[in-house]
């Protein structure tokens, strides 16, 4: 254990104290956006507001709990497996539930109506399933101790995550960008029926963006439920508004937008709460997106004309 | 229509024994609403929990000479709205007598009105606000306020050597504002110095910028007014930001679960807590209770299912001395309980609150597990 009482309180000047809040807002906006990526890439290439992108969360989340309780598995076994399992699930749940409206060419409202209820279906299920307590990762998982640089201090949790966001991130964009399936997926975000007719296949490319929103989404749910340390059926739930606050500010469908956005709001909400009133800390969230909508309604770093993916 | 047809025949045939076996055959309904789905299910379930397993010894013998009880349980999920559908349910088709709940006080503040209207009494068993019973004649409650429990807790830290206070608290939550306000007054009346007021979302699970700022102002005692999740979560948070043994956390009523341990682990240990039951309390009725509760459902009983389980006992007791199932007897008959179960003895005062204190126990968090306060 690092010195808990020499050295910080020495050095909880003002300064530090701000320094502190910052750390403290960009880990905040870093699980924001880490929980975000996957939420407006479904948004962005399948034009679906997925509500059940939270349940993927949760889903991934429990996996790892089972995985590490049951089989003794380490972090780095857990993390990628149940990141994965997650993705399945988000293949299996996305295509029952949204396939039937894509042949449709449903609007954009009877996906949400849809996934509204398809999402609180799961999460009763799985309230039904595991109860509703509070679970936790088995304790020493990853060491819970804080590293102490300079009077800031930051746990492996939250090292973890940052490096889980920019690593994700950039495979994200990389992927979107840089290959030939990423310029696939763009064109179908462009138009879905032109790209059918220009011979991708889009009910795999489909799928292949669930796999990638679920195992996006799990891979936040083991993160933040390590760091947090509170694993329970309704934990998606929660994070689905910031989600949402996240994505219209970023750009629906931006990658780079809702690392942006993520960062901004958690700094934001944390210098609110440390400067202001941690009673504002909600207003302030929830203002942006207000005033983000009013005027910007493509979201900060969106075009009004391109879709991004 | 036959059955009454048939009744009605021997009512006027063999009066006296019709009499005994229609009555027989019909049980009292008693309605109750809880939280038993959604993220605060765990308090409703272990209240359901306590109030099953005292049916059962009070069913084995019945009531007002030998008839059953029948409980209707419905969800709340936690939603106003659905709790008072569900009142009203209960007292419109079950005709119920008297109604167990509901689970938050928040809840409670718009269910309450409405069955006070209808003149049924509603018990409370773990709504712990200020102005609870005061919603009307027909509110009761079972579990103690916290006016009446932090003022023990907060002396039991003086003792130890706390003289400045900062104060956390969900301000979403009925139960956890009212049990701030409760928190700072006492403070204010037994002379610590409150440094910082801090509020916070009873679904957040960061925390790190409120607990920044306290840190830099170094007070003695940290007090939490939250439901127990966002009360593990704060002190996850503040051992992850550097706060030691030498600041002595303090939780309100919600912090009083085994699940504060299960959640928390070592970060909760230290804590300290008032309660007006504890798991290891040595008395027989006690051992005998928590021992048939570890038979039946296979877990430790909480407070909450302790508390449940009084009540619904206390009710039958009431049932049975108002001599009818009716609910205005009930309601007279519950006011003048003087009965002795797993939370100690147990009287109404007028105003339809726990009459004593004298069962307090501060309890200290110890290897994730609550012990007494040495």
């Amino acid at each position: 254990m690092h010195d808990l009482r020499a050295g910080p309180y020495l050095c909880l000047v003002p300064r530090t104290m701000l320094a502190q809040q910052l750390v403290n807002g960009v880990l905040l906006g870093a699980t924001y956006a880490l929980f975000a990526l996957g939420f407006t890439l479904t948004f962005g290439v399948l034009r679906v507001v997925n509500l059940t992108y939270g349940f993927y969360f949760t889903a991934g989340a429990f996996l790892a709990l089972w995985l590490t309780r049951h089989l003794g598995a380490p972090i780095w076994v857990a993390l990628p497996v149940a990141s994965v399992g997650a993705g399945l699930i988000a293949v299996v749940i996305d295509f029952l539930l949204l396939t039937r409206l894509r042949r449709k060419n449903a609007p954009e409202l009877a996906s949400l109506m849809v996934t509204i209820g398809g999402v609180l279906a799961l999460y009763a299920g799985m309230t039904a399933w595991v109860g509703p307590d509070v679970q936790r990762l088995p304790p020493g998982l990853i060491s819970a101790e804080a590293y102490d640089i300079a009077g800031l201090r930051i746990t492996q949790a939250q090292i973890l995550i940052l490096v889980a966001t920019a690593v994700l991130v950039a495979a994200l964009l990389f992927l979107l960008r840089g290959t030939r399936l990423g310029l696939a997926l763009r064109a179908m975000a462009e138009r879905p029926d032109a790209a059918g007719l220009m011979g991708i296949n889009t009910g795999r490319a489909a799928a292949l963006v669930s796999f990638l929103s679920g195992l996006l989404a799990g891979a936040g749910g083991v993160l933040i439920g390590l760091n947090f340390n509170a694993i329970q059926p309704f934990m998606g739930e929660s994070m689905m508004l910031r989600g949402f606050v996240v994505i219209i500010v970023g750009g629906l469908g931006d990658i780079r937008g809702a690392l942006i956005a993520g960062l901004l709001l958690g700094v934001l909400e944390v210098l609110t709460a440390g400067y202001l009133a941690s009673s504002l800390k909600e207003a302030v969230a929830f203002m942006i997106l207000v005033a983000v909508l009013w005027t910007r309604p493509q979201g900060l770093f969106g075009t009004s004309t391109v879709r991004r993916a | 229509m036959l059955r009454r047809t048939l009744l009605a025949t021997l009512l006027i045939a063999t009066p006296v024994l019709a009499q005994t076996s229609a009555v027989m055959a019909q049980p009292i309904p008693v309605g109750s609403v809880e939280i038993l789905s959604g993220p605060a299910a765990a308090y409703g379930i272990a209240i359901k929990s306590g109030m099953e397993l005292a049916l059962d010894e009070v069913n084995a013998k019945g009531v007002l000479g030998g008839r059953k009880i029948a409980l209707i349980v419905e969800d709340s999920a936690g939603q106003k709205d659905q709790g008072l559908n569900a009142a009203r349910k209960l007292i419109g088709r079950d005709k119920v007598i008297a109604i167990i709940g509901p689970t938050l006080s928040t809840e409670m503040f718009a269910i309450g009105p409405v069955v006070n209207e209808r003149k049924i009494p509603i018990i409370g068993t773990s709504t712990t606000a200020t102005g609870v019973t005061a919603i009307g004649d027909y509110v009761f409650r079972t579990s103690l306020p916290e006016s009446d429990v932090l003022p023990v807790t907060l002396k039991a830290a003086m003792a130890r050597g706390v003289k400045t206070i900062a104060l956390m608290y969900a301000n979403d939550e009925a139960f956890a504002k009212s049990g701030f306000e409760v928190m700072k007054a006492t403070a204010d009346k037994v002379g610590l110095k409150i440094v910082a007021i801090e509020t916070f979302g009873s679904k957040d699970s960061d925390f790190s910028a409120q607990l920044t700022k306290i840190k830099a102002l170094k007070p003695d005692a940290i007090g939490l007014s939250a439901l127990v999740e966002p009360t593990a979560g704060v002190l996850l948070q503040a051992r992850q930001l550097g706060f030691g043994k030498e600041t002595q956390f303090i939780g309100g009523n919600g912090a009083n679960s085994p699940k504060l341990g299960e959640i928390a682990g070592p970060a909760a240990d230290g804590l300290i807590v008032g309660s007006p039951w504890f798991i290891a309390k040595k008395d027989q009725v006690n051992a005998d209770f928590v021992a048939a509760f570890r038979a039946r459902f296979n877990k430790d009983p909480d407070q909450f299912a302790a508390q449940s389980y009084d009540a619904l006992k206390i009710l039958a007791a009431a049932i049975d001395r108002a001599g009818a199932a009716d609910s205005e007897k009930v309601r007279d008959a519950l006011l003048k309980t003087d009965y002795s179960g797993v939370m100690g003895a147990f009287q109404f005062t007028p105003g339809r609150d726990p009459a004593s204190t004298s069962g307090v126990v501060v309890l200290t968090m110890q290897g994730g597990k609550f012990v007494v306060l040495e």
